[in-house]
């Protein structure tokens, strides 16, 4: 339990020397610049297949599940799409598709970065003078914090796509019906938390999956394991930032 | 010129180098030769600063190391070039971009006058045009090992480090790639220091060899003065390859 604890603040602290040294002002601008797109693509635009196949799916399921265990003739119409709505907008286009992002971008970061220290090309940078941290790092960051508020966009979209799809295609719901929930007592600060919480998580996925490669020291399996670490506690984390965003901006 | 003073360095409580003292001299390949586990890796990322060391001076030419500032250690490294063991090349840039990379970071040369120096240093190392545009996986070892060093000449360093330049080579290879960095060395005048324990180069390229056992400089001097420096340690480490054993005593009956 004490190993726990020195571990747990042993972490803390070396993330919190790699962000200070991932923030400071770059060698080269336009390097940085040009790197920062690249990983916008890399990270974010490479991730929009996944997350329209996800969210579609899960507009569908919301709306058949609620339509099976909940109808009852003394709930309104418009109970099933409002309800999908806030869903949508409250936890599932930004929790739950970052949580499946920090798998599958978590893992990347780290393997890559991890590989790149046991193979010496993070001390051949050193040795040229070049702030390893700030130029692998700050265009991972940055291409996170501005991408992920876009694909919790296009979540919330392709989940509602997926509600009327249900009306479109079969007798579950009508279209109308659906339509009718959705515009129902609509607030659109939600739609504003759930980017915000966005902003929060892609800042998490990145930092957090790269100090674990950052730190990687041994061979393959160590890539192999610190990947694994950074997939768990950026998911734990994101869990967490959950709770205190959602005390801070809905309570 | 890089002066070594007495320099400590112990992991845990485990000393690993007990007072080196050296010289390591400009325009001259300075070899530092021992036995595995004795300390040589430590010991060149000690004069690099990658590892901190416990006392001593490390000067290039008069400043020291190890009381710089993280800024002036910072340009003091870009009159540095290194050549890794695994050859560390980025592997998400291809060749040439690998080349130009200290370029883009460190100099103020338009893209033009950056690709005429990056295939001037690329064909300094013997490098065929088709190979400039792959990336390093698509490389063999011993071009992977050239390209390294095309990259850790392009800004002109003052001091060239080389871990095992040789391993994972064959001895043809690592014949050219030494008489590479020993051509290179005298031509561009730098203080090159490279570690190894392979005897071939020792011999072919040694101009000022520095022995280390157990973490002390046990010996010094040129491949002429290797075999007959009667001393036991270095005997031992030198005459371990029955070929060298043969050497000394063809040496012996030509005498
Ligand atoms: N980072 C480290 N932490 C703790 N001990 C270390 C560290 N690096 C090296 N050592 C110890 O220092 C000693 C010398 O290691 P070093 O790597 O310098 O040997 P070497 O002479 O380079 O051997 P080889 O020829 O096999 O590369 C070894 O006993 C090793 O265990
Ligand atoms: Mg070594």
């Amino acid at each position: 339990m004490q190993g726990l604890f020195t571990s747990f603040f042993k972490n803390v602290g070396r993330y919190a020397m790699l962000m200070s040294r991932v923030f400071v002002l770059p060698d080269r601008w336009r390097e940085t610049v040009r790197r920062t797109f690249q990983e916008m693509s890399a990270l974010g635009l490479n991730s929009l297949g996944i997350v329209v196949i996800i969210s579609i799916f899960m507009g569908v399921i919301m709306i058949i599940q609620m339509k099976l265990n909940f109808s009852n003739p003394f709930l309104p119409p418009y109970t099933t799409g409002m309800a999908t709505r806030e869903m949508l907008l409250l936890e599932f286009s930004s929790t739950v598709m970052s949580l499946i992002l920090a798998g599958k971008v978590g893992s990347n970061i780290a393997s890559e970065i991890g590989t790149m220290r046991i193979t010496e090309q993070i001390d051949a940078m050193e040795i040229m003078g070049v702030n390893s941290a700030n130029y692998l790092i700050f265009p991972k960051i940055t291409a996170m914090v501005t991408m992920m508020p876009l694909l919790c966009i296009v979540s919330m979209a392709m989940g509602f796509l997926g509600g009327y799809s249900v009306g479109w295609f079969s007798e579950i719901i009508t279209t109308q019906e659906f339509e009718l929930g959705l515009q129902f007592g609509f607030r659109p600060f939600y739609v504003f938390y759930g980017i915000i919480k966005c902003v929060v998580y892609g800042f998490l996925i990145a930092s957090v999956s790269s100090y674990y490669g950052y730190y990687v020291h041994g061979g393959a399996l160590d890539v192999g394991r610190s990947s694994t670490e950074a997939v768990v506690n950026s998911s734990v984390l994101i869990l967490l930032a959950d709770i205190v965003l959602t005390n801070f901006l809905l309570a | 010129m890089i002066e070594l003073v007495d320099v400590h360095k112990s992991f845990d409580g485990n000393e690993v180098l007990k007072g080196v003292s050296a010289v390591l001299e400009e325009g001259k390949t300075n070899l530092i030769i021992g036995q595995s586990g004795s300390g040589k890796t430590v010991l060149m990322k000690s004069v690099i600063g990658l590892h901190r060391i416990d006392s001593g001076k490390i000067l290039y030419d008069g400043r020291d190391l190890p009381s710089m500032r993280f800024k002036q250690v910072k340009s003091l490294r870009r009159e540095m070039g290194m050549l890794f063991q695994g050859g560390a090349l980025f592997d998400f840039m291809t060749v040439e971009q690998n080349v130009e990379f200290p370029l883009t970071m460190f100099s103020n040369l338009i893209k033009i006058e950056r690709e005429r120096r990056v295939r001037e240093c690329l064909s300094r190392v013997n490098l065929k045009e088709s190979c400039f545009r792959l990336h390093p996986s698509e490389i063999s070892g011993g071009m992977q090992k050239r390209v390294a060093i095309a990259r850790a000449i392009v800004l002109n360093p003052r001091y060239l480090f080389c871990d095992e330049p040789n391993s994972g080579l064959d001895p043809y290879s690592s014949l050219i790639i030494d008489r590479l960095i020993h051509e290179i060395t005298e031509e561009y005048k730098m203080v090159t220091v490279i570690n190894t324990h392979d005897m071939n180069s020792v011999m072919e390229i040694g101009d000022n060899i520095v022995f280390i056992n157990k973490g002390t400089k046990e010996w010094q001097g040129s491949s002429q003065q290797l075999l007959d420096s009667g001393n036991a340690l270095l005997d031992d480490f030198v005459f371990a390859s029955d070929l060298f054993k043969k050497v000394k005593q063809a040496a012996r009956l030509q005498q």
